[in-house]
């Protein structure tokens, strides 16, 4: 089978294994030399593939739900969008979600993903109550926070184990709409400002232009909001658009993504402005184009997600931004991030202070570029996210990311480092 | 309540069929072989869509068995899904008498005898819908998989009959063609990612089509024409083809 993930690159030719009970999944481990859980492949790079992979989607049943607490029980392969259909009609949330809503349980997991509230409500691992885990020797282990195999396992890219099913607490709401605020900044100064002005709201993004220059650098607009209060929780799944083919890899060029930029920005009235918009618009505007990775080419793409700590973001951030404008290379797609406080989790991306994720079409130079970025990210103090990466070097990751060492001991310690591996866990010597 | 009967629900297909009902406001009478073992897709299926799920013990080649079977069904289903599949290797089904009586029997002859069944009920009631999953397998036959290519063409032709038969009645029989699915039947197998759906996509397709009346569906659609073309192929070339 020929395999990708959502950035396109690289392709692998691998085999892959599904299961549909622990017996079967026990087989499966024991049958292979090593392999890496891969769930609805949403993560961009190559932190999913290797030349064997367990697929996990179709484990997807849910098992239980306890109505009073709001706390769903179900298998690692059921996606957030099997969640929201099913329980925002009864008024529950996801505490935590990503800009995506098409990635499974697993996924949420072992990336640890975070969301428009992490200064708020942290990573994803805050709401999962407890996960039983299959580990290498195929003994099944229940674990809840502050064990050290649930540290490890979120944010662990799935290299400590397949996770076989989890409980997670969702949140009670009473709308599926969100009144929103639309906030137009002028440059990175007043977007700083409006975040900061704006911390108290559970929920805010921002997205850049990045090929605005001099003092325009890092005009955004800001969106902020939170939950309606309404009663109207009539959410249904919406059939979505498809892009159904390639598109050729010159449309999207400088000259496009400025246009792009330039009428985004545009069609929003200046300073603030007010809109009531439902889950869908507010929180996964990109899910309604299917296969939305397919416009960057058969060339694929890749996101460049950094963070910095807080007393340098605004700094970092400017000299980051002044040299990708600088290289005229275009990001159809950047946006910016508060963050709340780190975790205790060993590989989990988030830190106190802010993040930018940017996307670019691979082509020649770009890892150049990427490189020279990496040096002021470490300069700063700052991290990649893993999910996002796939062309890290060992040395930058090892910089970014201090309890390595401890991830590294834990998965050698439980024969975990000679099971799971991805081609990203080998590039960077995890 | 209306009752969906599902054959050999265990398969991939027949699961997400399962659900796609379901969400639509199906109740579902799960059947096959070891239906205990759909248990916990019993509690998944309450948990999102609230719908009663009967699990019932079904053997498809067990034809002495399917009278009784339907008899005990009350209240009747408003539809029947037949999903049950069994496909082996070509090299070992053609070696062996009882790996191809088996994929006979499971694919075609067993659903024969339970929808000869089903359809005096439904004819007699003057409603109901069947769907048929057979495949495009049974389109043509080819070196490469031809035992099951020859009871999935039966099982088609068999549809085709019921449905010419059953159109008076107003009742509804749609033959569904599938061409590569992901499913455990089709794993480790090669197959072409363009080509190949998601049993979700497939099940999709198939609530479509039978709200809609359709009579044939082929899933993707672009096995419409493919399929076409294949059928087309002067058989003094398709003798000498591997395809």
């Amino acid at each position: 089978m020929n395999l990708t993930s959502w950035g396109l690159y690289p392709h692998i030719k691998n085999r892959s294994f599904s299961f549909n009970s622990e017996k079967s999944l026990n087989k499966v481990l024991e049958g292979v030399k090593a392999c890496i859980p891969y769930g609805y492949g949403r993560s961009y790079g190559d932190s999913a593939l290797a030349e064997n992979i367990v697929y996990c989607k179709p484990y997807n049943y849910f098992l239980g739900f306890d109505e009073k607490e709001g706390i769903v029980h179900c298998q690692s392969g059921v996606l957030l969008s099997e969640i929201l259909e099913v329980f925002v009609p009864k008024g529950w949330f996801l505490k935590v979600t990503p800009g995506t809503k098409l990635i499974t349980i697993g996924g949420a997991i072992a990336s640890d993903i975070h969301g428009k509230n992490h200064h708020v409500e942290g990573c994803f691992s805050e709401c999962v109550q407890e996960m039983r885990i299959m580990l290498a020797n195929g003994e099944i282990v229940t674990c809840k926070k502050g064990d050290e195999l649930f540290l490890a396992t979120c944010g662990g890219m799935g290299l400590t184990g397949v996770i076989l099913d989890a409980k997670i607490v969702l949140k009670k709401v009473n709308s599926k709409n969100i009144n929103q605020t639309t906030i137009k900044t002028k440059n990175l100064k007043e977007t700083f400002e409006s975040f900061e002005k704006y911390a108290h709201m559970p929920y805010s993004v921002a997205w850049i232009d990045c090929l605005a220059k001099g003092e325009n650098i890092g005009k955004c607009l800001l969106m902020v909001g939170d939950f309606a209060d309404d009663g109207d929780l009539n959410f249904k799944e919406k059939r979505k658009l498809n892009i159904p083919f390639m598109f050729p890899s010159f449309a999207l060029n400088n000259l496009s993504v400025k246009a792009f930029n330039w009428l985004y920005y545009k069609k929003s009235p200046e300073g603030e402005s007010k809109q009531t918009v439902d889950i869908d618009t507010f929180f996964y505007p990109l899910d309604a184009i299917g296969n939305w990775n397919r416009i960057y080419g058969k060339g694929g793409f890749t996101q460049y997600q950094f963070i910095l700590p807080k007393e340098v973001s605004y700094d970092g951030l400017k000299e980051i931004l002044g040299s990708i404008a600088e290289s005229g290379k275009g990001s159809f797609l950047a946006v910016l991030k508060l963050y709340g406080k780190a975790n205790a989790n060993y590989l989990s991306f988030p830190m106190e202070g802010y993040s930018l994720a940017l996307d670019f079409k691979i082509e020649k130079g770009l890892f150049d570029l990427l490189d020279r970025l990496d040096k002021i990210v470490v300069q700063y103090g700052g991290r990649i996210y893993l999910t996002k990466d796939v062309r890290v070097s060992k040395e930058t990751f090892e910089k970014g990311y201090p309890m390595i060492e401890k991830f590294r001991a834990f998965r050698r310690d439980n024969g975990m480092d000679k099971k799971f591996h991805s081609l990203q866990s080998k590039r960077v010597g995890i | 309540m209306s009752y969906v009967l599902i054959l050999g629900a265990k398969s991939d297909i027949a699961k997400a069929v399962a659900r796609e009902y379901a969400k639509n406001g199906y109740d579902l009478y799960l059947a096959g072989r070891n239906i205990a073992e759909l248990a916990g897709f019993k509690t998944d299926i309450e948990i999102r869509t609230n719908r009663n799920v009967e699990l019932k013990e079904f053997d498809m080649v067990d034809f002495t068995s399917h009278e009784a079977f339907y008899e005990a069904l009350d209240p009747k289903p408003l539809g029947i899904i037949v999903a049950a599949g069994y496909m082996v290797d070509q090299k070992i089904a053609q070696h062996s008498l009882d790996e191809s009586l088996k994929t006979l029997h499971v694919n075609f002859t067993g659903c024969v005898s339970i929808l000869n069944i089903v359809a005096d009920d439904f004819e007699a009631q003057k409603r109901g819908f069947i769907v048929g999953i057979s495949s495009v397998a049974g389109d043509r036959g080819r070196k490469a998989n031809y035992i099951y290519g020859s009871a999935k063409a039966g099982f088609s032709a068999y549809l085709s009959g019921l449905r010419n038969r059953l159109h008076v009645s107003g009742i509804q029989v749609m033959t569904v063609k599938p061409g590569f699915v992901n499913t455990k039947m089709t794993e480790g197998l090669d197959l072409p990612a363009k080509l190949t759906a998601e049993p979700e996509e497939v099940a999709y397709d198939i609530f479509k089509a039978q709200q809609k009346g359709k009579d044939i569906l082929y899933t993707k659609c672009i096995w419409k024409p493919i399929m076409l073309v294949i059928k087309h192929i002067p058989e003094f070339m398709f003798k000498k083809m591997s395809i």
